[in-house]
């Protein structure tokens, strides 16, 4: 551990002025004579006395953190300099009025069982009070598999809802106002045909494309950095993002056509400061693909937003928001120049850290759930998931998950942050972290750009690596005790209560499988056979797929078997079993 | 005589399950711990762990399961090691698998769940000591 050192009045991180003698702040070093005289006087003398409780205080990045923070820490002096909410570069906020005008979007992700279920679960979520829709798909439909496929043994309807066919996407949301609710779809690698299978049952439902609003996940660039749900080799997977993002641009407006993650990688062990230099070189990778394509950057990149995880160093999340939508607003001017302002908004969905949550005394969860959403809403996410307090165990319960949108409302309405515009910024150490977290940030772009970018990354299990090494930093310092987990290694209790979870229906599978074999008996055989040979032509020829998915989807084409025609012409990919 | 051969584990994601975060670092700690790790890579079948450790000559599998599926996977990775005359392979687990399962997991053969909480160290404890108890048995 490093030795405590007297720190300099006017000692400076990245992003201001190294040299310690000439003050930024403060007319003729006013501020830094203050400074100084308050560490002689008042600070050392106690810090002697009573020694800190740490020789050295670092957030959980690792970035160093002082005492205190004055003007000096700030990168200019006076206002102008920060930006203002709704102007670039967006530091203090996406939109104008923010939160004034229209509060975060609760979003609660949901899914299990078979479609009915999630739309029991989904109506459940609204009467709480939920404001916008969001549902993750279990392992074998975000794997691109049928319920009766040999590998979905065992997985069915168990870590989100299982889904076959364009019928159950049509029952998922029977009922439902698509044209005035916005919904999710948390799905990667076989996105484009879950996103076809929404969309085909979005028509059934009489809504016209051009009224629905959502998002589709469709960010297979993290898969292969952290969360593994891939099909094919990178080169068609990205492909075939963009197939959906051309598509979505002309037929379906108000779609946002990717959301771009850092929540994954997060959870596989990034720091913040990786979880942020990542996600944006994905998303840069991303808008150059569609460049790459054809398309204008006006057209599109309004519709792209982000994902990212709010773990517990309460000020760094704040910090890492705004410099995420500095970073953006100013890299996409600076190398795609769009004329549309909306091209450089960082909109983001933001979902509290899953891995942050213990097993032990789960109920401690709704503290640091709590704290989370707190830190997401002051870093001015544009909607929000709190995870249940059960979350270590099961999928949430209607309690725990009515418990988690009550958090949110408690924020929304009874704590009054909500009521002012960026209400930390100005904060000398936020605006000092923010400018270490995108100075960080820059050294990452370096780093990755000078192997040549996202894809080469890849290629070498860079990024994978460097999140795996950050994954085992962490878990020594757990283990040592040098991170506090309360509950795990401070503060323990015996063994937990036993808590009622959420009941893992193993029925679902049974059921799942009957409507698959009713829709292939039921279904006009002949259709699907020409569909599935025209979307492989398609694929061979590098044309875009989405129609032709489109077209699959109305022939009752299964997701798997849709996933098997394009896994026969752009091959599986194969990751090497690093560690 | 001492057997000081290095233990030779194999560590697997079994079925569609992609969360390797766990996996990974606990493949590091036995690697870091002198053992001689052969991680598997992920959405391995049953059979494909098994096969894999008739070829490695293992001397124990862990697998990591956090999707729910460990009641279909574990007694079925346990009936392909018995088919293939790996009964003395030590099986070893962790990941999210509720408390009331784990009876369960240990009558078909699961020596140890290591659940959210487990230190590395503890679970490079139990295998040198498991691997130890395993060869003693196995000396005349």
């Amino acid at each position: 551990m490093a030795k405590a050192k007297p720190q300099a009045p006017a000692e400076r991180r990245a992003g201001g002025d190294r040299n310690g003698d000439t003050p930024r702040n403060g007319a003729n070093g006013a501020v830094a004579d203050a400074q100084a005289r308050w560490e002689r006087e008042t600070y050392r003398p106690a810090a002697n006395g009573t020694p800190e409780r740490q020789a050295d205080f670092r957030t959980l990045s690792g970035l160093p953190l002082k005492a205190i923070y004055t003007p000096d820490d700030v990168r200019e002096a006076g206002f102008d300099w920060l930006g203002h909410p709704g102007e670039f570069p967006f530091t203090r906020g996406v939109y104008p009025t923010m939160y004034r005008g229209r509060l975060w979007t609760i979003r609660q992700v949901a899914g299990y069982g078979t479609a009915e279920d999630t739309n029991h679960r989904f109506r459940y979520l609204l009467d709480q009070g939920e404001t916008g829709l969001s549902v993750t798909f279990d392992m074998p439909t975000l794997m691109g598999y049928d319920s009766d496929h040999a590998r979905s043994k065992g997985e069915v309807g168990l870590g989100g809802v299982a889904i076959d066919a364009a019928r159950d996407m049509y029952q998922l949301y029977e009922g439902l106002p698509l044209d005035k609710l916005t919904a999710s779809l948390t799905i990667n690698c076989p996105a484009a045909v879950i996103l076809a299978f929404y969309l085909d049952a979005a028509q059934r439902m009489g809504f016209p494309w051009s009224v629905l609003g959502g998002t589709v996940q469709n960010d297979i660039l993290k898969e292969f950095h952290a969360q593994n749900e891939w099909a094919f080799p990178p080169a068609p997977s990205l492909s075939l993002v963009v197939d959906q993002v051309e598509f979505c641009t002309q037929q379906v407006p108000r779609w946002n056509t990717i959301s771009i993650s850092g929540y994954h990688m997060r959870e596989a062990g990034a720091t913040a400061v990786q979880e942020l230099a990542y996600t944006l070189l994905d998303g840069l990778t991303y808008v150059q693909a569609c460049v790459d394509r054809g398309l204008e950057v006006d057209a599109f990149a309004p519709r792209f937003s982000f994902f990212f995880d709010i773990h517990n160093d309460f000020f760094e999340e704040i910090a890492k928001l705004r410099a995420a939508r500095r970073i953006w607003a100013r890299e996409m001017q600076r190398r795609f120049h769009p004329k549309n302002e909306k091209s450089l908004l960082m909109r983001c969905h933001c979902q509290t850290a899953g891995v942050s949550l213990l097993a032990q005394q789960p109920m401690n969860n709704i503290a640091r759930v709590a704290l989370q959403a707190l830190a997401a809403v002051l870093g001015g996410a544009q909607s929000l998931h709190t995870n249940g307090f059960d979350e270590t165990y099961a999928l949430p319960t209607e309690e725990t998950a009515q418990l988690a949108v009550r958090t949110q409302q408690i924020i929304a309405h009874e704590s009054g942050v909500a009521n002012v515009i960026d209400p930390v910024g100005g904060s000398y150490f936020l605006e000092a972290l923010t400018d270490e977290m995108e100075a960080a940030a820059y050294q990452e772009f370096a780093i990755i750009e000078g192997m040549g970018g996202m894809l080469a990354a890849i290629e070498s299990g860079y990024v994978r690596q460097r999140i795996g090494d950050s994954a085992m930093r962490f878990q020594k310092e757990v283990d040592s005790g040098k991170r506090v987990q309360v509950g795990l290694n401070q503060f323990v209790e015996g063994p937990a209560p036993r808590l009622e979870t959420h009941e893992f229906d193993l029925q679902a599978e049974v059921r799942a499988n009957e409507r698959l074999t009713e829709l292939r008996r039921t279904r006009d055989h002949a259709a699907w056979k020409r569909t599935r040979s025209e979307l492989q032509q398609a694929a061979r020829r590098g044309r875009n797929l989405m129609p032709h998915i489109l077209d699959c989807a109305a022939a009752q084409a299964t997701e798997g078997e849709i996933m098997d025609a394009l896994r026969e012409v752009h091959g599986e990919y194969d990751a090497p079993p690093l560690y | 005589m001492p057997d000081d051969r290095p233990i030779k584990v194999l560590v697997a994601k079994a079925g569609l399950d992609g969360h390797d975060r766990g996996v990974k670092v606990v493949a590091r700690a036995l690697r870091d711990a002198g053992m001689e790790v052969v991680y598997t890579g992920l959405h391995q079948t049953p059979e494909q762990v098994v096969m894999a450790a008739l070829q490695e000559d293992v001397e124990a599998i862990g697998v990591s399961l956090l999707s729910g599926a460990h009641m279909h996977i574990f007694p079925r990775l346990a009936e392909l090691m018995k088919e293939k005359g790996l009964d003395d392979v030590i099986l070893f687990g962790g990941g999210i698998i509720p408390q009331e399962d784990i009876p369960g997991l240990e009558q078909v053969g699961v020596a140890k769940v290591f659940l959210p909480g487990s230190t590395l160290k503890e679970i490079v404890e139990f295998l040198r000591k498991a691997v130890k108890e395993k060869r003693g048995k196995g000396k005349v």
